[in-house]
């Protein structure tokens, strides 16, 4: 999606298309994810997994007749901007993509679900201390990918300092991730695998993984997703062939004696959007 | 199968894995609102009541969205409740081994979709509110529910659908990875 901001100044044009980007995100799956659940619908054989299936396609279609978000945990906004080599990475910048953060709670609605980790004071916009969650890379192009979090899901999700000797154990660790997980973080999931960097590089390649085409699996990706399926934790957790749509890895090299593993579980709702600044 | 609120012992002949719709008023409540209730008693009467694990999207008197939340964290929560009548709580994910023995004679744990937020809405209209200090995704919603499409996930006689499909996803996982107990990390 492309936009011509009604704000022409780069401030303005960024809150224009993180609103705008939200709000594709939030009401609409993209094409790989909606894919993916009907291939589930169409091959899964157990019945009450076959009515969870049923019914989450349903409400899709219906978010999408209503304009209103999917879920009701419209998450926490995580924010991937990529900047052209000419657009100096300023203040003016977070500033923007805040804006737009503080504009799509109110008109998609959002829930704001934004609060003190310890006092639990909720900003009541979305916005705070840290967030959005703004990643940046240089790119061609000025934009704004969105990718809003739910909390059942990420709070299923783990990371493992293993032994450079146990990379065997990888699909290991992240099937036990489901195994420990149930059906708390809403299945059927999609998995972001990040592998290698350091500690907190392998959470940010985990989450970084969840961009990737979920509509297709290299051989290890498919091995690591045959093996959650096999746990049969189904929809919901109440039983089924399909416990993960998808799982995506990314990689990076890391120190010789190190093995960072971490996994970023994604519910089925795997909202993403990006939205291109024109100029 | 149809139910209609407020409910009583036709939740007693209910089995896990049995698939209804459930209309009538329902109660949202998560986290800050049975911490309130534990503390100041129940805002409604809980007689044959059903309680709806959700904070949903509300904006002015209409309800945006409201799909299931995570129940697993009223585990601790629960018992009162059921204690004062309540004969059914809706949600996702199931619940832990102490509420399955709270049901036990008295009530049911339903669920819900977990995502289907805009699916459940469509079947709800917004009646009231009690709590609305504790802000949107914590207040106590009044709903009006019509045909919502539920699985039993833990009946009334220690069925629990969620606790046979967790066996048997950790037998599968000790067979794959050819391990007796204990994790990597």
């Amino acid at each position: 999606m492309m936009v011509n901001p009604a704000d022409t100044t780069l401030s303005g044009a960024l809150a224009d298309a993180t609103e705008r980007a939200l709000a594709e995100a939030e009401i609409r799956l993209p094409p790989d994810v909606l894919a993916v659940l009907r291939r589930a619908a169409a091959t899964e054989r157990d019945e009450i997994a076959r009515r969870e299936l049923t019914n989450i396609l349903e409400n899709i279609a219906l978010a999408g007749e209503r304009q209103v978000p999917i879920c009701q945990d419209t998450g926490v906004p995580v924010i991937y901007l990529t900047l052209p080599p000419d657009i100096g990475l300023s203040p003016d910048l977070f500033s923007g993509m805040r804006e737009g953060v503080r504009r799509a709670t109110a008109t998609i609605p959002l829930r704001p679900n934004v609060v003190d980790p310890l006092t639990r004071e909720n900003t009541n916009d979305n916005t705070g201390v840290g967030m959005p969650a703004v990643h940046v890379t240089p790119g061609d192009r000025l934009t704004v990918t969105v990718l809003p979090k739910g909390a059942g899901s990420e709070n299923a999700s783990r990371i493992g300092m293993l032994l450079p000797s146990q990379a065997a154990q990888i699909p290991r660790f992240v099937t036990e991730t489901m195994l420990l997980a149930g059906g708390k973080p809403c299945p059927p999931v999609i998995l972001g695998v990040g592998i290698g960097g350091t500690f907190d590089m392998a959470a940010a390649l985990a989450k970084e993984a969840l961009l990737l085409p979920v509509d297709t699996m290299d051989d290890y990706e498919q091995e690591i997703c045959d093996a959650v399926n096999a746990l049969g934790i189904g929809p919901m957790g109440l039983g089924g062939d399909t416990t993960a749509l998808s799982v995506k890895v990314k990689r990076a090299d890391c120190h010789t004696a190190s093995l960072p593993v971490a996994v970023n579980v994604q519910c089925w709702a795997c909202r993403r959007a990006t939205v291109e600044v024109k100029r | 199968m149809n139910l209609t609120t407020p409910l009583g012992d036709e939740v007693l002949s209910l089995r896990a894995g049995d698939q209804l719709t459930l209309s009538g008023t329902i109660y949202t409540a998560r986290d800050e609102a049975h911490l309130r209730m534990m503390a100041e008693g129940i805002p409604f009467d809980p007689e044959g009541a059903v309680v709806y694990h959700c904070g949903p999207v509300v904006q002015g008197d209409r309800l945006v969205v409201a799909g299931p939340t995570t129940s697993a964290r009223m585990n601790a929560l629960t018992g009162f409740l059921i204690d004062a009548g309540v004969r059914a709580l809706v949600g996702k994910g199931g619940m832990g081994a102490e509420v399955v023995e709270q049901l036990r004679g008295r009530a049911v744990y339903l669920a819900l979709t977990g995502g289907c937020a805009a699916l459940a809405a469509d079947r709800m209209t917004l009646k009231g509110v009690y709590f609305e200090d504790l802000g949107m995704a914590e207040a106590v919603w009044v709903i009006e529910a019509d045909s919502l499409p539920l699985t039993v996930g833990i009946d009334a006689h220690g069925g629990d659908l969620f606790r046979a499909v967790r066996e048997k996803a950790k037998t599968q996982f000790h067979q794959r990875f050819n391990i007796k107990q204990d994790t990597v990390s």
